[in-house]
């Protein structure tokens, strides 16, 4: 188990070094900087600001200066805003993000897993198609749609709860846009659950269980849950960083201060550095989850050795 | 000696005869709310609150209520003594002297002095600084500003001097007319040297902010919202009646009608166009919420000059005149554009427009005109004109091209393939020439005809239609000299003429700024062509 | 359980072909038992036949309208559905007729749904079974690339498409299959893992059969279950995806239309032209149905455990 856990640590680093090196490739071949507006700067003055942020250095330079600060924690300052630093910038959005995605994660596990199982359980009668036709609606409507109709309802014709805003994390602020953000989440856990419940049911060891006159309850808790959640783990590794990592949909539509909102922006405005900087955070949590997941899979089923 | 020149008399005139001050006027009887505090939505999050390094409109509308500078505007876009109370020109109009009322003071009580005006502007133009506004200074022609950014002179070698802290001299090459106007751009508000040297880079945190405007900063979550107080030190704070703004970051359009619905924003940012479906609703339901103002700015297409066809004048016009702009502010923007036949938008002050002569005629008589056009360049039914329209990604953007394309297709037999890039890779396509109509869209920096003509000379960074006209050049560089107004109408229409005959770009419409302002609201500015307004004017009425 | 009926007809159909051709006796493949499987799913049979009607109204039905898809009708524009004006899904902001937008929306939509989850399955599946079957550092080393893939910035890696190779409809489907299966990849490589160390494949390993075949033969089969319930999952997000696409300038360029395009357009305006919202809504969710019935009426049909 440590050894695992170190072989991961030591193999995170040049995972993350690629990452980093083939982003910043990527964002300095797209055209466009951070300082072409609308209006052309004068050369001079072009080369006033690209040499305020080092951008007249040759590119390698900038690169090794900027694992130079990454080393140090530092994430540079951020090229569009100009009055914070991408750690403020990061440090002020991602805990919005992140409880967000929090609340969404444990509503969606909760109730994927839930009508997966039930629908596994009542194959093919109408409490299935009823329970999967209901989970299926959160993706096949997209949350750009969802998000504006719950908005439409709750905030502007029934004025029960705002129609946007973070305030601080006011539970009343959050409730619809983890709501928006859970319904996809939940649709998909509880195909996948109904899936592989339906394949464990149908296994051996389970037939073995029943013919054995275990009661239905007892197995499903005790034998057939385990096993049947290693897909949906699967599914939510990945997943779980781009739920804390937040939906630029959903926080574009809510007018919350979070990450998303900033990843995306900054790709659209060229702020290299607060691209980088956010690339490097969610790359450090996917390989984080990553090895969660597998040491969770050894867990669950004991026969899996790496 | 000193003498005052026309249009800084006629300034001065209005102010000591019309409004001394603009603050809010609240008529008799009107009763208030008890809760004096207004949401506005900025329709983006400002890069910076810093006045000397701020380029675009969000960051400048939260300035002006932070900052005040020598002069302000009042609710129809005239000049009004801000810091400044009254102003002295020298002969040949190169010499300002500017005498500072003694009672204005930074919201941490420090008086505002002639000082701060000079360490301001020095910041603006100092390298180190970085701003991209720098170019603002240099185009008032203020002594040495062109060399201190090239970095060829320091910084205190700048054209302005503080004779005493209430007087303050700026030195100018050449005798820009109008000066005065552009003193009122948040560029050239004054700065705190003492916070500035105190906290860098952070000053603007509001922790540290220290303004001169009515109101100060509060808080500031980024992508959130930020928070502006009412400064007790303004010297105008008795006049004041909000207590509290609330500026939003808001860049969806539908996400702001849904908040204004919902009743959590007050006044709409007004830049986004609202889609027309929900424009016609809302005229339907809330038509005295609607507020219409003309802007001074042009929304065009411009033809790639320097790349055949295009190249030919009378395929330029024949496109031109092909587009039914009509339509397009009837039936798709449709929240009181004006179509445009020239460059420059009627609203611009101290310009009278000569109107073009295909103007007048009707839409069928134009496309004749046009057919005639193309077939005289080669083009017609046999041999049709293909060609790319680039546009932005934008609802508006979008619309428009897709009806333009299809007035081309259906008068001139035109196919026109239009291709959409997000902004930046947009940008870098027309700076590069690699496009051979692009729709563009142009905003005055000032209120003035010049504003809009310069774009189109030669030597401008943002030509990108690449037109190129001595004769156009020369009478644009002649104009700045020129400082009777009637005498400078005449030559900006000359060269609006010019435009005229070679069409270098497809004006379509006169840009208007459309918001949603509450009825509660009072002190809304009526007409302000550059959009500006200041939320000391206002109040919250009892609702 | 189901099964029982599906094999007393294997019985009998297996005693008629003795009959009939006593001089060879033909296996029936894995592919022939899961069509005849699926054959006997109502919900799958259905939907796949609504399927059907959808794709073909898509490609054909946009003749049935009186207008194109790029015809502006200036007097009609933001109409509401009517008859007599003969927009019988009513217009879009520019008088366009939705019907057949709607129609010829799906066009791109469906391919690029189909082809989005197919390259998902191909690649997800094989890269997954290879990464959990072959192990240790194969296994870390294809995983720490997925997570390089996973976590990198896409929207530049689709600016330089756009800037590198123009507009063409062909890089929609390399953007599309570029993220599309890595998600999947790591869900079977997750249960190659629990597979591997399964008995039938222990024997398999044992007898000497390469690691390939094992791979297609044995562990692929049984993670279609899996991979089938979510490539089902990926349509809807690679027809959505589409739209977000044409927003940096790759995808489907105006006139031109998808159903992601039209949802997009629609949403904005559902308070006031909900038609403009409700037809290309409720195309999409029927086929996204359809596809979801399908796809479990092709896990059942596949299922190797479940002869």
């Amino acid at each position: 188990m440590l050894k695992f856990v170190f072989k991961r640590l030591i193999e995170a680093i040049p995972t993350l070094l690629v990452l980093i090196l083939v982003s910043f490739v990527l964002m300095h071949a797209a055209p466009g900087s951070p300082f072409t507006g609308e209006r052309s700067l004068p050369p001079e003055i072009l080369a006033n600001i690209e040499a305020k942020y080092g951008l007249d250095q040759p590119l390698y330079v900038q690169f090794f200066h900027y694992l130079g600060g990454l080393l140090q924690g530092d994430l540079g300052p951020s090229f569009k805003y100009k009055d914070f630093s991408v750690n403020e910038l990061v440090g002020q959005s991602f805990p919005v993000s992140a409880e967000i995605g929090l609340w969404a994660f444990l509503t969606a596990v909760v109730l994927g897993v839930l009508f997966g199982v039930v629908a596994a359980l009542k194959q093919n009668t109408w409490v299935d198609y009823g329970v999967m036709s209901l989970a299926m609606t959160g993706v096949v409507i997209p949350s750009f749609v969802l998000a504006p109709l719950l908005v439409l309802i709750f905030a502007v014709h029934l004025r029960w709860l705002p129609a946007g805003g973070w305030n601080g994390g006011e539970w009343m602020y959050m409730l619809l846009p983890v709501l928006a953000m859970a319904a996809h989440y939940i649709s998909s856990i509880a195909r996948i659950m109904r899936g592989s419940m339906i394949e464990i049911m149908h296994s051996n060891f389970i037939r073995t269980a029943r013919a054995k006159g275990l009661p239905a309850g007892y197995i499903i808790w005790r034998h057939a849950l385990k096993p049947a959640l290693l897909p949906v783990i699967s599914y939510l590794g990945p997943a779980f960083v781009g739920i804390i990592t937040g939906s630029v949909v959903i926080e574009t539509i809510f007018g919350l201060p979070g990450i998303g909102q900033l990843f995306v922006n900054g790709s659209l405005n060229r702020d290299y550095s607060m691209v980088l900087g956010i690339t490097v955070l969610i790359g450090a949590l996917t390989i984080m989850f990553n090895a969660i997941v597998d040491i969770m899979y050894a867990y669950i089923d004991p026969k899996i050795r790496y | 000696m000193h003498k005052k020149t026309s249009l800084a008399l006629a300034i001065l005139l209005a102010a000591g005869v019309a409004a001394p001050v603009m603050a809010a006027k609240v008529p008799a009887g009107t009763e208030l709310a008890a809760k004096q505090e207004i949401v506005f939505n900025n329709g983006a999050e400002p890069a910076t609150l810093d006045p000397q390094k701020m380029e675009g409109t969000p960051e400048s509308r939260i300035a002006r209520n932070l900052f005040e500078g020598l002069v302000i505007q009042d609710d129809k876009g005239n000049i009004l003594p801000g810091v400044a109370t009254s102003w002295d020109v020298n002969d040949n109009n190169t010499v300002f002297t500017f005498h500072l009322r003694d009672d204005a003071k930074w919201s941490n009580g420090d008086p505002v002095t002639a000082g701060d005006f000079v360490f301001a502007w020095q910041r603006a133009v100092d390298p180190k600084t970085a701003s991209p506004y720098s170019w603002y200074i240099e185009m008032t022609t203020m002594a040495n500003a062109s060399d201190i950014i090239n970095g060829k002179k320091s910084p205190d070698q700048l054209g302005v001097k503080a004779l005493d802290d209430h007087t303050l001299q700026v030195v100018l090459d050449k005798p820009i007319p109008y000066f005065i106007r552009m003193l009122g751009h948040t560029t050239m508000v004054p700065a705190n040297k003492k916070v500035i040297d105190q906290w860098g880079e952070k000053w603007t945190s509001p922790d540290h902010f220290v303004g001169n405007g009515a109101y100060t900063l509060t808080d500031w979550v980024v992508n959130e919202r930020i928070v502006l107080k009412r400064n007790p030190n303004y010297w105008d704070d008795k006049d004041t009646v909000v207590n509290q703004i609330t500026v939003l970051p808001i860049e969806s359009e539908n996400s702001e009608l849904s908040r204004y619905k919902a009743g959590e924003i007050d006044i709409t940012n007004g830049s986004t166009p609202i889609a027309i479906e929900h424009f016609r609703q809302l005229k339907k339901d809330i038509p005295e919420q609607i507020h219409t103002t003309g802007q001074v700015g042009t929304y065009y297409y411009s033809f790639n000059n320097k790349k055949a066809p295009f190249d030919d004048a009378r395929i330029r016009k024949a496109l031109s005149f092909a587009i039914d702009r009509n339509v397009i502010t009837d039936k798709i923007t449709g929240q009181g554009e004006i179509p445009a036949y020239a460059f420059v938008p009627d609203i611009t002050a101290g310009f009278t427009p000569v109107v073009p002569a295909w103007a007048k005629l009707t839409q069928k008589e134009r496309v004749e005109e046009a057919k005639k056009l193309m077939k005289e360049a080669g083009y017609g039914p046999d041999h049709p004109l293909s060609f790319e329209l680039l546009y932005n990604t934008s609802d508006n953007h979008k619309k428009i091209a897709i009806a333009v394309a299809a007035m081309w297709k259906q008068s001139l037999g035109v196919n026109v393939s239009l291709v959409n890039q997000e902004w930046k890779t947009y940008l870098a396509t027309e700076r590069a020439g690699d496009f051979q109509v692009a729709r563009a869209g142009w905003v005055g920096d000032y209120n003035e005809a010049s504003t809009m003509l310069d774009l189109l000379t030669t030597a401008n960074g943002n030509n990108y239609a690449r037109y190129s006209n001595p004769e156009y050049d020369m009478l644009m560089a002649d104009s700045k000299s020129v400082v009777d107004e009637t005498k400078r109408n005449e030559m900006y229409n000359q060269a609006a003429k010019l435009l005229d005959r070679d069409m270098p770009v497809a004006p379509i419409y006169q840009y208007s700024t459309t918001r949603l302002v509450k009825p509660y609201i009072g002190g809304y500015p009526a007409a302000n062509p550059e959009d500006i307004f200041y939320f000391k004017d206002m109040y919250v009425v009892k609702h | 359980m189901i099964t029982n009926k599906p094999n007393s007809e294997a019985v009998s159909r297996f005693a008629t072909q003795l009959q009939e051709a006593p001089a060879e006796v033909e296996g029936r493949s894995l592919w022939q038992d899961a069509r005849r499987r699926f054959m006997h799913n109502k919900a799958a049979m259905i939907s796949l036949i609504t399927l059907s009607v959808i794709i073909l109204l898509c490609l054909f039905g946009s003749q049935l309208g009186d207008f194109t898809y790029d015809d502006i009708d200036w007097n009609a524009m933001q109409i509401a559905p009517d008859t007599a004006s003969g927009h019988f899904f009513g217009t879009d902001s520019l008088g366009r007729d939705l019907f057949v937008r709607t129609l010829v929306g799906g066009q791109i939509s469906l391919m690029v749904g189909v082809l989005g989850a197919l390259v998902a399955i191909v690649i997800g599946t094989l890269y997954g079974a290879m990464a959990g079957f072959i192990g240790g550092r194969t296994d870390s080393f294809m995983m720490r690339t997925l997570e390089i893939l996973n976590s990198f910035p896409f929207m530049f890696f689709v600016i330089l498409l756009v800037t590198f190779f123009g507009r063409n409809i062909m890089l929609i489907f390399i953007a599309i299959g570029a993220v599309s299966w890595l998600d999947m990849a790591r869900i079977v490589r997750g249960q190659t893992l629990s597979l591997k160390s399964k008995e039938f494949i222990e024997a398999a390993h044992v007898c000497g059969v390469s690691t390939w075949a094992i791979i297609t033969r044995h562990i692929v089969p049984n993670v279609l279950g899996i991979v089938v319930v979510y490539a089902t999952l990926l349509v809807p997000s690679m027809i959505l995806f589409e739209s977000f696409l044409s927003y940096l300038g790759l995808g489907v360029q105006e006139p031109m239309t998808s159903w992601g395009a039209l949802l997009n357009e629609g949403s904005k305006t559902m308070e006031v032209a909900p038609w403009q919202l409700l037809f290309p809504a409720g195309f999409l969710v029927t086929t996204l149905f359809c596809f979801n019935f399908v796809g479990d009426g092709l896990r059942d049909a596949l299922d190797p455990k479940d002869r």
